[in-house]
């Protein structure tokens, strides 16, 4: 906690673009980690259109230059983030970040940490857990185009989340994490290590919020999720920031053999938002499941890039993207099905579907395929489409009117990907969240 | 000898032969201002296309290879030792007994001369640069359809072709419509009036005999209201021991109702360069097709367009690629909506085998405001080996709502099963294979005309041989 509070002060109000700030109380390795990652962001390209990662998106919001490092909370402040963070009722363990500052941290229970669970802070894992944060931290390249920000993640990132689970162990109960941003023009840049031992299971879910919806922000986030030997991950993002923000997220997965690994991300906020989700299949028998939700209103842009990376052979992966876009909104996935060489028997699916709910949305999909392989099962699809006339007058016909029933069949349209979740509370929260949004009702 | 009815020459080993050069004109080896006005004062050309070859190609020297998503192998392409013109300097003839013994030998063994006479309704076969021989049936001439090369279309029907030459496809669409338009030579002309509807395809046959040249035909095909064309290509080149340059600018225009279809077996030998753009404009109501069979070259990058223009226009592109090894067939289609109630299909059938590898690339493009605009795209891998590779890489915007888009693809291999039955049943491995392959691309070749399936059939037999046990 102390080191955060240092750190923030001597950062508070400056540009990120000013570089990492201060003195840290890291280990020496790391910062010299940090000062290469700034190297790097600094010589790497900024993104131009032409860049087939960037095709279709709008590189000219990228302007990181108005952004600065979170001032220090006053304390009624942080009372209303506490106070707001509220999200399932049932939790294993939570954590509560303000920019790159935890607020809160809700320990799991004693027989969890009996058992081997470590569930810290990223700053004291670095220090504590060193063989294993060295080993997973940002271990995967980021091979979708946004190789830029996650050295500018790396280089600034200054908090997040460590969680270990060891062989064996099964968390019942989700564990769930807030991510905060507070004032005009603040900055975060979000962190989750999550590790997995053979057989192990867990399912974590974040919270991306804005404290004022109004306050444009940047949030620059990686995540390295590591699926052990038959071990079974789910991860939620339910990404709500204000409508001013600039958000960009960079997922890995790595699952090895017979293991599972399902993510889910649900982007309702930000101006801009790009989620970049690499799911590696390294071992025989393993198999992920990318599924993402989308409703984009007013000029919003959703930005969603995929690879679905078969490296071993018997490996299988399933992915389910749905959009719904509204007003002016654009949205663009751009996926990718890779079976490497010697990946025989892969199983791979791929499926996005929009749903356009005015003339002025616009969709975007470029599903692809690279199969050096054979006796594998591959397919995608892509659909752009509207809603259903006739769905539409069955249920004029039932009485309900027209935006009642448009609406009904829009959530319905979404909530065949939440419901693939078999957490049922979590799909209840992010069903509702996906009613507040049709209803303009943000919290 | 191979005596049926076959439409083009697909057996890749018949059209390896040459025969010595006898050309007249010869640009030299080399692209420069100087090569572009020695074409020019070779074919005459009036001021307006000196000065468009000119422009292509500023545009081509300014243009980088478009590496950054296409395949590094272009890189391979040296322009400054390719040939960018010859011609025996004569005029094309319209009957075979007056074309140049050797030529006509060439064509002869390519069984070009006996298709006429069986079922086409115009032939015109192109030498390196030039037409050497065109012709068409009197009584297609006398409904007023001209079918001639690009150079005496340009010459004795300027109003037409100056009126949409270049007008599809512009100099700076990409690096290599901007070179053909530099040095764009051969192809063909034709126009067709209105209403009328050609009841047999017209041919054009496109051949290289000579190493290190290019080819860079020209075709400008304009379908009057209400009227219908269909026009086959076939190119074959023997297989020297450097790599040929083939890059084609074809125009379609498709006017008020009217019909196109235009059908190509590219068998180019496997050290072809093949860089062709390929689009139509389709009027209201119009429709253009594309059939497009890539069974040659080194590397084909090739996207037949269908701009739909005009309400109710239609687009479609049906392609079959084979690639083998050596080989990479980077094909596909674009379809850009335009107008309102429009509609286009896609159906790519692609086949790996060995260490070949097959590309399906494709655009679809519903901009704004359109109502009941219809796509859909089918594309069907299948991989022979365990060392081939097949990618697909669509690209999809809609706009707005009441338009419905979809796109669906799928990769597999020949089942084991299905060849075990086979196997059971008496045939060998490599017939199993060979009925299975069939079978799957069965139901897109038998939307071709009757004479290309056959072939189709029989070429894909002969691809597979070798490529299992």
């Amino acid at each position: 906690m102390t080191r955060n509070q240092t750190a923030t002060l001597e950062k508070e109000a400056a540009p990120i673009l000013s570089g990492p700030g201060g003195t840290r109380e890291c280990p020496d390795w790391f910062q010299d980690q940090q000062r290469e990652a700034w190297m790097q962001f600094e010589s790497l390209p900024k993104p131009t259109r032409k860049d087939q990662a960037w095709r279709f998106a709008n590189v000219s919001l990228l302007d990181l230059s108005p952004f600065k490092y979170g001032g220090t909370l006053t304390e009624k402040e942080r009372a209303t983030i506490l106070e707001q963070s509220r999200g399932l009722e049932e939790v294993a363990g939570r954590m509560i970040f303000a920019g790159d500052e935890l607020l809160e941290r809700d320990v799991i229970s004693d027989q969890l940490k009996k058992r081997g669970v470590i569930f810290q802070p990223l700053e004291r894992a670095m220090v504590e857990h060193a063989d294993l944060f060295r080993k997973y931290f940002m271990s995967q390249p980021a091979i979708l185009g946004s190789a830029k920000f996650a050295a500018l993640h790396q280089a600034l990132v200054s908090s997040g989340t460590f969680l270990y689970v060891p062989r064996g162990v099964e968390i019942e109960l989700p564990i769930e994490i807030f991510h905060w941003l507070n004032a005009e023009n603040d900055s975060a840049f979000p962190h989750l290590l999550l590790v997995t031992d053979e057989l192990a299971k867990v399912t974590v879910i974040e919270h991306f919020r804005s404290v004022n919806e109004h306050a444009s922000g940047f949030a620059c986030g990686v995540n390295d999720l590591v699926a052990g030997p038959g071990a079974k991950v789910t991860y939620v993002c339910a990404q709500n920031w204000a409508d001013n923000v600039i958000a960009l997220q960079m997922n890995t997965t790595t699952v090895d053999h017979d293991a599972s690994a399902m993510s889910l991300n649900l982007n309702l906020g930000s101006r801009y938002s790009r989620f970049e989700s690499l799911s590696r299949l390294t071992g025989e028998g393993g198999r992920s499941d990318l599924l993402a939700v989308a409703v984009a209103k007013h000029q919003q842009e959703f930005d969603a890039r995929t690879l679905q990376d078969h490296v071993s052979p018997h490996t299988a992966s399933d992915l389910l993207y749905k959009n719904a876009l509204d007003d002016r909104a654009r949205t663009i996935f751009g996926g990718l099905i890779r079976v490497e060489p010697h990946a025989h028997f892969t199983d791979a699916y791929q499926k996005v579907r929009n749903l356009l709910l005015s003339d002025d949305a616009e969709a975007n999909s470029m599903p692809g395929l690279e199969i050096l392989a054979d006796n594998v099962r591959c397919t995608h699809g892509a659909t752009s489409g509207q809603v259903d006339e006739d769905e539409l007058f069955y249920l004029r016909t039932r009485g309900i009117p027209v935006p009642v029933a448009q609406r009904l069949i829009v959530t319905g349209f979404l909530d065949e990907v939440v419901q693939r979740l078999d957490h049922p509370a979590i799909s209840e929260h992010l069903h509702r969240l996906i009613e507040d949004k049709f209803s303009e009702n943000r919290r | 000898m191979k005596t049926e009815n076959s439409a083009v020459d697909i057996d890749r080993n018949k059209g390896d032969f040459f025969y010595p050069e006898v050309h007249v004109r010869d640009a030299g080896v080399g692209l420069s201002e100087r090569t572009v006005h020695y074409i020019a004062d070779v074919k005459d050309d009036p001021d307006w296309v000196r000065e468009y070859r000119l422009r292509g190609l500023k545009t081509f020297l300014e243009k980088p290879l478009p590496t950054h998503w296409a395949s590094k192998d272009l890189e391979a392409i040296d322009f400054n030792k390719i040939r960018y013109y010859l011609s025996p300097g004569t005029e094309p003839k319209r009957s075979w007994e007056e074309v140049p013994d050797d030529i006509k030998r060439t064509f002869e063994r390519l069984g070009i001369p006996e298709q006429e006479r069986k079922f086409l309704a115009g032939v015109e076969a192109q030498f390196d640069s030039e037409a050497v021989y065109s012709n068409i049936k009197k009584a297609v001439g006398e409904q007023g359809v001209i079918f001639v090369g690009s150079r005496e279309g340009l010459k004795n029907y300027p109003e037409i072709f100056r009126k949409w030459f270049g007008k599809v496809i512009p100099i700076a669409d990409n690096k290599f419509s901007a070179l053909n338009s530099a040095v764009f030579s051969g192809g063909s002309f034709i126009y067709v009036p209105p209403g009328v509807k050609v009841k047999h395809p017209l041919q054009a046959y496109f051949r290289i005999n000579a190493e290190n040249f290019g080819q860079f035909e020209r075709t400008l095909i304009i379908a009057d209201e209400g009227s219908e064309v269909t026009y086959m290509e076939g190119c074959t080149a023997p297989k020297f021991n450097t790599p040929t340059l083939h890059s084609a600018v074809v125009e379609l225009v498709a006017l008020k109702g009217a019909k196109i279809q235009y059908i190509t077996v590219q068998n180019w030998a496997s050290n072809v360069f093949n860089l062709v753009t390929k689009r139509g404009l389709a009027h209201e109501n119009a429709e253009v097709k594309w059939i497009d069979c890539n069974i040659g070259s080194r590397l084909t990058m090739k996207y037949p367009s269908v701009i739909m223009k005009g309400r109710k226009a239609r687009g479609e592109v049906l392609s079959i690629a084979l690639a083998n090894d050596g080989q990479h067939q980077d094909t596909g289609a674009k379809m850009i909506h335009a107008a309102d109630e429009t509609t286009s299909n896609i159906v790519s059938k692609s086949i790996s085998i060995g260490k070949g590898r097959a590309t399906y690339r494709g655009l679809v493009h519903v901009p704004k405001h359109l109502k009941n605009c219809k796509n859909n795209t089918e594309c069907d891998a299948l991989l022979i080996n365990a060392t081939s590779r097949t990618d697909t890489y669509p690209a999809i915007t809609v706009r707005g709502t009441g338009n419905a888009v979809q796109h669906e693809a799928s990769v597999s291999q020949v089942s084991t099963e299905q060849i075990f039955y086979m196997q059971q049943r008496g045939l060998s491995e490599a017939q199993a294979m060979s009925l299975s392959v069939n079978g799957f691309v069965n139901d897109l070749v038998r939307q071709f005309p009757m004479e290309y399936s056959v072939e189709l059939k029989r070429l894909i037999e002969l691809e597979m041989e070798g490529s299992v046990g």
